[in-house]
């Protein structure tokens, strides 16, 4: 089945909006793995701890903050394994912060002779 | 001179090519390689009719035949990493002779009129741009080439063939289904067919540029489109009401131009031009569409059209009830735009009173400060109660907004008429 990277997209939010939500992600994230189309899923520290490296003539110019400042960050993912676009984007319309943040649906590259980490 | 083969192969595909499309990327599970096996089987159509004569069906022996060239396809093409199971599941379909020639459509309504939804809901997903979705379903469902589309839509034919291609390519990489929408989310993504559908329409319709005659092809393709999605979906209500306004608004398709080109008012409108078969499909339909007692936006739109369609005259019209299904239409879906032909309909029904209530604030609203519907409709019912001066200013107001010309000079007359009494 193919893989979906849903991309959680969010505005800056309090610590207490955050741990006020804490719940809901917990409870999404048993019903994703219930389902079984849970392969992987993590939350990111927030864009103030982000540093952006790149490779310059050679160089390596590392920078502080996220690679473009804008106001919704990206905030964490899931990556789920389900038949299709529809049901990929039934999985995102339940995300916790998409009633004010916004999740990117993007289908995983299949690349044939990639090493398995 | 082509040769009546060559004419028999171009009829046949224009007219079964939707729905041997539609069964061909279900069986190869690829939207470009059945569109690529399709002109393949149009180039052996040529040859071989010419050779053996038009053959009995002629749907059946082109999903034959591109069938068979898919597969030659896949042969070649060693880079699909699943070609070898999709050649497996076509070799059975082939041998087995898979329901699925649109020359059996009498015996397989259901499964083929499957597979053209099936077309019609995919190229309309919501994950696609609406162009990409209108272009998408012109050139899978309808008859028009993408240089066609490309002229109807002001759009260069390179720019229109990438946005299809574009298209295409997501709904093969993102997998975007091929299918009909699961219970629940059917009246959502129908919603969303339907408004393709009719803003197709509307675009041809709309008389702010382009090639007419190619516009007018456009509100063909929407109706030819609306009458299968009827045939297809015929419980559905808004499906027939979409039709149906189609349909009545078509009827005035004549009466609305004159000679020189430009628009002709309803009002103004020789009605012994309004076509007449086309305001009797369209008024049955929506008979029956609102006897199944499930309102929609596209029933109340068509109930108001039916109202003026069916009117002998400009006066004889129940403008009444018109404003009463403007008021309904508010609330299936509020727009400022229906607030104000509400009021226009108020005014015409003897309450400008009512109508005035109604359009005082959206005078204050800065979106509409340069609508002249908005202003036009006011100086209306400011005439109306006789206030004839600021009737005038009102009448001034809108034709300083008009860009049309003709609605311009229109617009001034009345303001000096008014003005020059007042």
């Amino acid at each position: 089945m193919p893989q979906y990277m849903l991309l959680i997209y969010s505005p800056g939010r309090t610590p207490e909006q955050a741990e006020a939500e804490g719940p809901q992600w917990f409870a999404y994230t048993q019903e994703l793995i219930a389902s079984g189309a849970m392969k992987a899923g993590d939350a990111l520290e927030g864009t103030e701890t982000a540093t952006t490296v790149r490779v310059r003539d050679g160089e390596t110019v590392i920078t502080d903050g996220p690679f473009a400042e804008t106001k919704e960050a990206l905030a964490g993912y899931y990556l789920v394994d389900v038949a299709d676009l529809d049901a990929a984007l039934a999985w995102a319309a339940k995300i916790p912060n998409v009633g004010y943040g916004s999740i990117e649906v993007r289908p995983v590259m299949v690349l044939p002779n990639m090493p398995d980490a | 001179m082509r040769s009546p083969s060559t004419a028999a192969a171009e009829a046949a595909f224009r007219d079964e090519r939707a729905a041997v499309l539609a069964t061909l990327i279900r069986q190869l599970g690829d939207f470009q390689l059945a569109e690529d096996a399709l002109q393949d089987a149009f180039a052996a159509a040529i040859v071989a009719w010419e050779r053996d004569g038009v053959p009995r069906r002629p749907g059946a022996w082109i999903t034959t035949t591109a069938r068979r060239r898919a597969i030659d396809r896949l042969r070649r093409d060693r880079v699909l990493a699943d070609r070898i199971e999709r050649l497996g599941v076509l070799a059975q379909l082939h041998s087995s002779g898979d329901a699925g020639d649109p020359g059996a459509e009498d015996a397989l309504p259901s499964a083929l009129g499957d597979d053209r939804l099936r077309l019609i809901f995919t190229c309309c997903h919501p994950a696609l741009a609406m162009p990409a979705r209108i272009a998408l379903t012109l050139r899978s469902l309808g008859g028009l080439t993408t240089g066609e589309i490309a002229r109807a839509f002001l759009v260069e034919e390179t720019a229109m063939a990438q946005r299809i291609v574009r298209a295409k390519r997501k709904i093969a990489t993102a997998r975007i289904p091929y299918r009909i929408p699961l219970d629940e989310e059917l009246p959502d993504r129908l919603a969303g067919v339907l408004s393709v559908v009719y803003l197709i329409f509307s675009e041809g319709w709309s008389a702010s540029a382009g090639d007419r005659l190619v516009r007018g092809e456009l509100c063909a393709e929407a109706i030819r489109l609306g009458r299968l999605l009827a045939r297809l979906m015929p419980d559905d209500p808004e499906v027939a009401g979409l039709l149906a306004l189609m349909l009545l608004h078509d009827s005035r398709r004549d009466a609305r131009v004159n000679e020189h080109g430009d628009l002709v008012a309803l009002d103004d409108q020789d009605r012994a031009r309004w076509d007449r078969g086309r305001i009797r499909e369209g008024t049955v339909l929506l008979e029956a569409a609102l006897r199944r007692r499930r309102p929609g936006r596209y029933q109340v739109q068509a109930a108001i059209a039916a109202l003026h369609a069916g009117a002998p005259s400009p006066a004889e019209t129940d403008h009444a009830q018109i404003a009463d299904l403007y008021g309904a239409l508010a609330r299936l879906s509020p727009s400022p735009v229906i607030d104000v032909n509400r009021a226009a309909a108020l005014g015409r029904a003897g309450r400008a009173d009512e109508g005035l209530v109604l359009l005082t604030p959206l005078l204050g609203d800065e979106a509409l400060e340069r609508y002249v519907p908005l202003h036009a409709a006011h100086a209306d019912l400011l005439e109306r109660t006789g206030d004839r001066a600021a009737a005038a200013r009102a009448y001034a107001t809108a034709a300083g907004c008009a860009d049309n010309a003709v609605a311009r000079a229109e617009l001034r007359r009345r303001a000096e008429r008014l003005g020059a009494a007042g």
